[in-house]
């Protein structure tokens, strides 16, 4: 549970800097403090345990069928890398404190800090590796947040981008050989995988599975090629800096290597990839740090260098050579974060980083000088200080290891890599701290507050103190985090600042002397340098981001060129193909369902189906031509629903029907009439291909279906509709019981479409939509007699009976044909017929129904009827009926279903009336029409000759 | 008669694809209206056919068409009024904003029909 905790605490701890801010920049700081400081007490109440040998665990099944648990273990090496993830977590965030200006803000700053801190506590106690790959995509976004930062910086921000595109496609590489290895070893737990050595490396697998987990190691911790992110991420603020590239961020590859250094290292291919890539990082680098003249260019690359340390000395697959990388590991950390944060101190106080203009500082900031020496000191491995330390056994290591059958190659390169490091390092004592103090500095430094020059006071104190008591302050640590990496073959080795002569000595003497001598023949260095080619990391990397954003483009713009016709035409062509393939790849012996026999009515009901689709097709550019056909074929179609034993669907179907005609003639009122001859005939003949192959297809595989037979799930429904139901119309009961949710669902859909249409319509007044709108101009000729005596009267007298026979089939609709879906098209339409006949305005002004609380009603019955259940016990929109004694009429069945279907009955008349009210109202404004005095243009009554009247009395 | 439904859907989707592959907003909405049809009587069909059995439960019938496909078809059918609804006003609105009635909602350098007959 302690395991869990550790990694959980930063993560909820992130709550609290963005919320306490508000309280004040110290407190917001003081509560990030206390949130690392528990977490790194709760780590070191596990430290006996830990020093003693043993391995906590912590386990938590979470998705055990992908092998994903929440697995975490605790050994030497985890305890050594959460530890110093946590400790210099601390120091840093007193640090950036002071750092950060009162611009900055500080909550958003912490809280990014603690996400990424509990990300990397999260990797280093993964025991399951899925889980510590959560945990590794994690560091690569928060890393993201973190370095840029300062958002208003196009550095910040390209910076962040270029790290998180290269850690990030590190971290797929990384998911793939990871699930290689998960493969290979049988389990997803670094406990299981790590004591599988022979068996991962003896596997056909273990080269690709090798190269991808690199891939991702050497991205993250910025192996040559790959180095080339991590200074661009300096744009970040400096303790961010100090935190990601001294003990977090890029040693999470190096981590891994360690990590996993039991299971894979050992092999000619682990030594060749790793040993080489950090050997030439190592160099590399190190020649690059030699010229950069921005103090923290130079770290970064300095930092590259030292990784590339590290990750030879795992490359060579010795014990001892691990146990000195683990060693290099603690010193790097120690000097490297203090170097950081002395060069976020001198760009604080001097306003720059440039090496250049600075210079004889150590007079005006002694204890800031003092503390950068000393670290600058160590990362050149001067005695006596850590940095020698873990160099010496690097030289030593290096000195013994031949590469491809030469004795002398990589010491000498380890040698010439070290007389680099040992120049950068003096050239950052001697450019910025020693020499002639100047007068032209842009701001004139002095020593930062107490809490700026504290944490790396505190580092440096460790540097020395490690310097001289070795195996005092990192021997037992060192014992178990190596005995982790090493698998418990821990080699003899022995800590100290003389060995006596060695070549390790001898090689340090070369490089600690040529170090001296190139940084005073500096200049003499530089042209030098001019001589070789310099790719410039940056532009090649843009050069290959912009390539890779123009590919997509074009291939964007070939599919996605704005044309909803092509995108039709794809679309379907692509549904025709994988259609096709699974169709003809099928059996396709003919069916043995008995086939029905077809009527000669049918058959000329198929004819007219087949004339009016054609027609359609031909004519399609006489759109009220078209529209007529769409109603004769709505009309086929219910007849064959009635035919096929389909009442419900018959009724609902001719009633949709008159609804969407009347919707597309309302619309076509503002559309064009015909519409213009366009494609060309090499088009339509496509348009015509891929219609006709869409049409034999769907018809082939309906007729495969149709001669089939097949089981169904209905039986159920047949045999509960009544007794479970209480109706005796399956459908109906279907949908209000058995499927009551579904067909909620459905109305609320409906209510939603209506409402949209409203908001469409009722905004169409403004802007151009509303200038088109009122310059508009009928293009056909109106009738004079708008509003037709007949129809009026008919329709009025008409309306009570509509209505009757809305609740009539309303009322029935459990046990016959009906319902509310069919009842409320009924009622919708019988309204309708009164907006046709006098006009939307005298219609409009007799209606007192609201049509969007009717809408409202309808979802609101629906679902409270649902409720209703609850109350019962029972679940949602369960269903129950009872027989009601009624004078006169007699027995009647009352269901609670009944409810329900009247909410569909009040949903579906609210949205239909809603859409084609708004639509005609619409219509009306654009014509500017009088509201009419009376229901007809003619008052008959002022027909009758005033002159007659009298004579007919 | 299966023959007769299977072909007469085939015909409605080629008619209806056709059409939803037209240039103007009008025959897309005539063409979805046949689509819709279309998918209506093939969803309906996977219950097979089957006459004068409806699923309304009697003394007379021993057996019953399949119900639940036609329960699904039936909101399949509001639904799809809804949807037709919604696209007829959306192309009205897109007409009305652009004075096209191109599907792709823009002709560069035309006078539109609707711009010419405003007189403007």
């Amino acid at each position: 549970m302690q395991l869990a905790l550790i990694v959980l605490l930063p993560f909820v701890g992130a709550l609290l800097p963005p919320l306490l801010i508000r309280a004040g920049r110290n407190t917001c700081a003081t509560a990030t403090f206390l949130v690392t400081l528990t977490a790194l007490l709760v780590l070191l109440v596990q430290a006996p345990a830990v020093l003693g040998g043993e391995i906590l665990q912590f386990r938590l099944e979470w998705l055990p069928l992908l092998g994903l648990d929440v697995n975490f273990f605790l050994d030497g090496y985890g305890f050594l890398f959460a530890g110093l993830i946590l400790f210099i977590g601390l120091l840093i965030i007193v640090y950036a404190r002071f750092y950060l200006s009162r611009e900055d803000p500080m909550g958003r700053f912490m809280a990014y800090l603690l996400l990424f801190q509990g990300a990397m506590v999260g990797i280093v106690l993964s025991d399951n590796i899925l889980l510590l790959l959560i945990f590794w995509e994690l560091t690569s976004l928060s890393s993201f947040l973190l370095i840029g930062y300062w958002n208003h910086l196009p550095e910040g921000r390209q910076g962040a981008r270029m790290a998180l595109i290269v850690t990030g496609s590190g971290g797929l590489s990384m998911i793939a050989g990871m699930l290689l290895l998960g493969q290979i070893a049988g389990s997803y737990d670094l406990t299981v995988i790590l004591s599988q050595g022979e068996l991962v490396k003896n596997s056909p697998l273990y080269l690709p599975m090798l190269l991808l987990i690199l891939g991702g190691a050497f991205t993250k911790s910025a192996q040559f090629p790959f180095h080339f992110w991590l200074p661009h991420a300096m744009a970040a603020p400096t303790p961010v800096s100090a935190y990601l590239h001294s003990a977090t961020m890029v040693k999470a590859g190096i981590f891994l290597l360690g990590r996993l250094w039991p299971a894979l290292a050992g092999t000619e291919e682990w030594f060749y990839l790793v040993a080489t890539t950090g050997l030439v990082t190592m160099a590399v680098a190190a020649w690059i740090a030699l010229f950069k003249d921005d103090l923290k260019a130079l770290l970064a690359f300095s930092t590259v260098s030292h990784l590339g340390l590290v990750t030879m000395l795992f490359g060579f697959g010795t014990p001892f050579a691990a146990m000195a990388g683990v060693l290099h590991i603690i010193n790097h950390a120690t000097f490297k974060c203090a170097l950081f944060m002395t060069a976020g101190i001198v760009d604080h106080e001097t306003h720059t980083r440039d090496i250049r203009r600075l210079g004889g500082l150590m007079m005006l900031m002694p204890v800031t000088g003092t503390i950068a020496v000393v670290a600058a000191f160590s990362m050149a491995g001067m005695p006596p200080l850590n940095g020698f330390l873990s160099k010496e056994l690097m030289l030593e290591a290096a000195a013994h290891t031949d590469w491809l059958g030469s004795h002398l190659v990589v010491g000498i390169l380890a040698t010439v890599a070290a007389l680099f490091s040992a120049a950068y390092s003096f050239r950052y004592i001697f450019h910025v701290f020693i020499g002639r103090q100047r007068d032209d500095y842009p701001h004139h430094p002095h020593d930062p507050p107490f809490g700026m020059w504290a944490p790396p006071a505190i580092l440096v104190l460790l540097v020395v103190l490690i310097g001289f008591f070795p195996n005092t302050i990192v021997g037992p640590l060192l014992a178990v985090s190596a005995g982790a990496v090493t698998g418990g073959r821990l080699p003899d080795y022995s800590l100290a600042l003389w060995h006596g002569i060695t070549p390790a000595l001898l090689m340090s003497l070369v490089a600690t002397v040529g170090g001296a001598l190139l940084l005073w023949q500096h200049r003499a260095g530089l042209r030098l340098r001019s001589c070789f080619w310099r790719p410039e990391a940056k532009a090649i990397f843009e050069g290959l981001i912009e390539l890779v954003v123009a590919w997509s483009r074009a291939g964007t713009t070939a599919l996605q060129n704005g044309s909803l016709q092509r995108y039709l035409a794809i679309t379907i062509s692509a549904a025709i193909v994988i259609g096709y393939t699974g169709f003809l790849g099928s059996s396709l012996e003919p069916g043995t369902r008995a086939p029905l026999h077809a009527p000669w009515i049918a058959v000329s009901t198929w004819l007219v189906l087949v004339v009016a689709c054609v027609a359609v097709v031909v004519l399609h550019r006489r759109r009220l031509f078209s529209l007529i056909v769409v109603g004769v074929l709505g009309l086929i179609v219910s007849l064959a629903f009635l035919y096929l034993s389909a009442p419900d669907l018959a009724l609902t179907q001719i009633s949709v029907e008159v609804v969407t005609v009347i919707l597309m003639l309302l619309a076509l009122n503002f559309l064009p009439k015909e519409t213009r001859p366009e494609s060309g005939p090499g088009r339509r003949l496509r348009d015509g291909i891929i219609a006709g192959l869409a049409g034999l297809g769907i018809a082939a595989a309906m007729h495969a279906v149709l001669t089939r037979d097949f089981s169904t799930i209905s039986d159920y429904h047949l045999a509960n509709s009544k007794t479970g139901g209480g109706g005796t119309n399956v459908v109906n009961v279907i949908l209000v019981d058995f499927r009551g949710f579904d067909t909620y669902g459905e109305i609320i859909v409906l209510g939603i479409a209506a409402l949209t249409i409203f908001a469409l319509l009722d905004t169409a007044l403004q802007g151009a939509c509303g200038r088109r709108l009122m310059a508009w101009q009928a293009d056909q000729a109106r009738s004079a007699d708008r509003h037709p005596m007949m129809m009026v009267v008919g329709t009025r007298a008409m309306l009570p009976l509509a209505l009757m026979v809305g609740v009539y089939i309303f009322l029935r609709g459990h046990n016959e044909p009906g319902g509310g879906f069919i009842a409320g098209l009924v009622v919708a339409i019988a309204l309708l017929m009164q907006y046709m006949a006098s006009g939307f305005a005298w219609a409009q002004e007799r209606a007192r129904v609201d049509y969007h609380a009717m809408i409202a009603t309808g979802v609101l019955a629906a679902g409270l009827t649902g409720i209703a259940a609850w109350f019962f016990g029972w679940p949602f929109l369960k269903s129950t009926y009872t027989y009601l004694h009624v004078p006169l009429i007699g027995e009647v069945e009352v269901a609670s279903a009944m409810g329900f279907d009247l909410g569909v009955f009040l949903c579906v008349v609210g949205s239909v009336m809603l859409a084609l009210a708004n639509l005609s109202r619409i219509g009306r404004i654009a014509e500017h029409l009088e509201v009419p005095e009376g229901p007809m243009d003619v008052d008959p009554s002022k027909l009758i000759d005033p002159a007659v009247v009298p004579a007919a009395n | 008669m299966e023959l007769l439904i299977s072909s007469g859907v085939g015909v409605l989707v080629a008619s209806g694809v056709y059409l939803v592959l037209r240039a103007r907003t009008f025959p897309v909405i005539v063409g979805l209206a046949l689509l819709s049809y279309a998918v209506n009587l093939l969803i309906f069909g996977m219950g097979r056919l089957v006459i004068d059995r409806p699923p309304i439960l009697s003394l007379h019938l021993d057996a019953y068409t399949d119900p639940l496909p036609q329960a699904l078809v039936l909101t399949a059918i509001v639904i799809a009024f809804g949807m037709t609804a919604l696209i007829v006003v959306i192309i009205l609105r897109s007409f009305l904003e652009t004075g096209s009635d191109h599907v792709d909602g823009d002709e560069e350098g035309r006078l539109t029909e609707l711009d010419e007959r405003s007189g403007r």
